[in-house]
């Protein structure tokens, strides 16, 4: 038996919960994050397949969430700093081995693009919209040339926002829940699942609806391997990884993650959309709102446990 | 010029003075602490073994927070000790989830804090406060590089450990055992 006393002033998340280090706003930054990258993915994987005319809502619909999603994501980032007022000494820095700094970085491109997508399609919202400026005008016309490789930005920059959403927690080796590198796909693949769940809600098209219902069923599988191969490679690793898998397989999280995440978010809207396919009738929205829960879930659970997980000694 | 700190478990009584001493030298807010005594009790009755250890940031050689810092506040400064600028830091909590130790906290003011080896101390020629005061002269500080120093000295007597140096965090932090 070993026995750990705590004389005095050691302080951490166990012993005192307000240093619980992160709190709501990073999972939810996580989500929205990744669920923009998701819309923003799908936007320009159409558009440079020259698929716009058949998918208009992935293209050019969806893609107008996203300002309001990464703003409300920056918003939650800024909200957890604990020292607000220096909040731009992440734009002053480049610091190539933090992936807080990648992803400050990352955001600093995505954001922007993601406003001109917008702009470029505001017409489609609103007929009779007028830049007022000519600058403005000119703006649009120049990014209109160039929207080609606007939209090669668009995707490669989405891959990097979804990735490095899982690689920002992966990086801790502190935290063995986190540090394994299958959070970086796990993460990236969730995100672009809830990304085609909200084009999934906004189509009226059936071709459409059946496309990313496909997509859908499809990320869901790989999400589903990644998770397996994740606790396959907890398990086959050291004491402190195994003891991170046991929270999940019989442990504190083991019913909200296994019954929130893979039941609820995943297994049972991917038999609904099988279903759907078949030709049975099945309100679209119900399971596309089902995968955006779970990959909601997926974050707060993630980020909570990790903070529990740590090395032993 | 490598500083690092030896605490001999075989000396401590787990009196806590360093612990105060820490707090007062700078000016930790209460509530608060740099540095803590942990007491492992290990074995079954009768036969039980104990260690008290007197612990605080180990200064890694490689340290996981100043890599995940996104600011660079967390940096690397004389003989490798670790500190952070608070002028540099946002707050965002990447270093104190990146360190295996649990030594950082966030100060009341915002930013994260830490040991620092008393460094304003040493440039004084002074030992850091917790070595200086410990009663039963438990804590031995001074430079790796230089074979004289009392750390050095008694490394080489005496067998040591570091804490989970497979975390490979490179922890410039003995115990003596």
């Amino acid at each position: 038996m070993k026995e750990e006393i705590i004389v005095s002033g050691r302080m951490n998340s166990m012993v005192d919960p307000h240093l619980h280090i992160w709190h709501w706003q990073i999972p939810l930054y996580l989500f929205l994050g990744g669920l923009a990258a998701g819309i923003l993915f799908f936007a320009a994987l159409y558009f440079i397949n020259g698929k716009e005319k058949e998918y208009p809502t992935a293209v050019r619909l969806a893609p107008f969430i996203t300002p309001f999603l990464l703003i409300l994501g920056l918003l939650a980032l800024f909200i957890d700093l604990r020292h607000k007022a220096f909040f731009w000494q992440l734009y002053t820095n480049i610091k190539l081995q933090s992936p807080m700094s990648w992803g400050a970085w990352t955001l600093m491109v995505i954001t922007p693009v993601s406003f001109i997508w917008c702009a470029l399609h505001i017409r489609d919202l609103f007929p009779k919209w007028d830049w007022k400026y000519e600058w403005l005008k000119s703006i649009e016309t120049f990014f209109n040339l160039n929207k080609k490789a606007l939209a090669w930005v668009m995707l490669i920059y989405s891959v990097i926002l979804g990735i490095y959403t899982g690689i920002l927690l992966s990086a801790f080796n502190a935290r063995p829940l986190w540090n394994t590198s299958i959070l970086g796909p796990l993460f990236l693949a969730s995100g672009l699942s809830a990304g085609a769940a909200s084009i999934l809600i906004l189509t009226r098209l059936p071709e459409e609806r059946k496309l990313f219902a496909r997509i859908d069923l499809i990320i869901i599988g790989i999400e589903l391997f990644l998770i397996i191969h994740m606790f396959m490679g907890f398990l086959a690793s050291t004491q402190v990884q195994i003891e991170a898998a046991r929270m999940f397989l019989g442990g504190p999280y083991t019913m909200s993650f296994w019954i929130f995440v893979v039941i609820i978010g995943m297994i049972f809207p991917a038999i609904l959309e099988i279903m759907e396919l078949r030709k049975f009738h099945i309100p679209a929205i119900l399971p596309a709102l089902l995968i955006l829960f779970g990959s909601i879930m997926l974050r707060f659970i993630f980020v909570y446990a990790g903070q529990v997980s740590r090395w032993l000694y | 010029m490598r500083y690092a700190m030896a605490v001999d478990t075989k000396k401590c009584v787990g009196c806590s003075d360093c612990v105060v001493a820490c707090q007062t030298e700078n000016n930790v807010p209460i509530g608060y602490c740099r540095d803590w005594v942990v007491e492992v009790m290990d074995g079954t009755y009768p036969i039980l073994e104990m260690e008290i250890r007197s612990e605080r940031c180990n200064h890694c050689g490689n340290a996981p927070c100043v890599r995940c810092c996104p600011t660079g506040a967390s940096h690397f400064t004389d003989g490798g000790i670790v500190l952070v600028k608070p002028s540099k830091c946002i707050g965002c909590g990447a270093c104190i989830a990146s360190c295996p130790y649990d030594a950082r906290y966030p100060h009341p003011d915002g930013y994260v804090d830490k040991c620092t080896f008393c460094l304003h101390r040493i440039r004084n020629g002074l030992k850091p406060a917790c070595a200086a005061v410990c009663p039963t002269k438990c804590i031995y500080f001074g430079d790796l590089d230089d074979p004289n120093s009392e750390v050095s000295v008694v490394l080489k007597k005496r067998k040591s450990k570091t804490l989970i140096p497979e975390a490979g965090t490179v922890p410039q932090l003995y115990f003596l055992i």
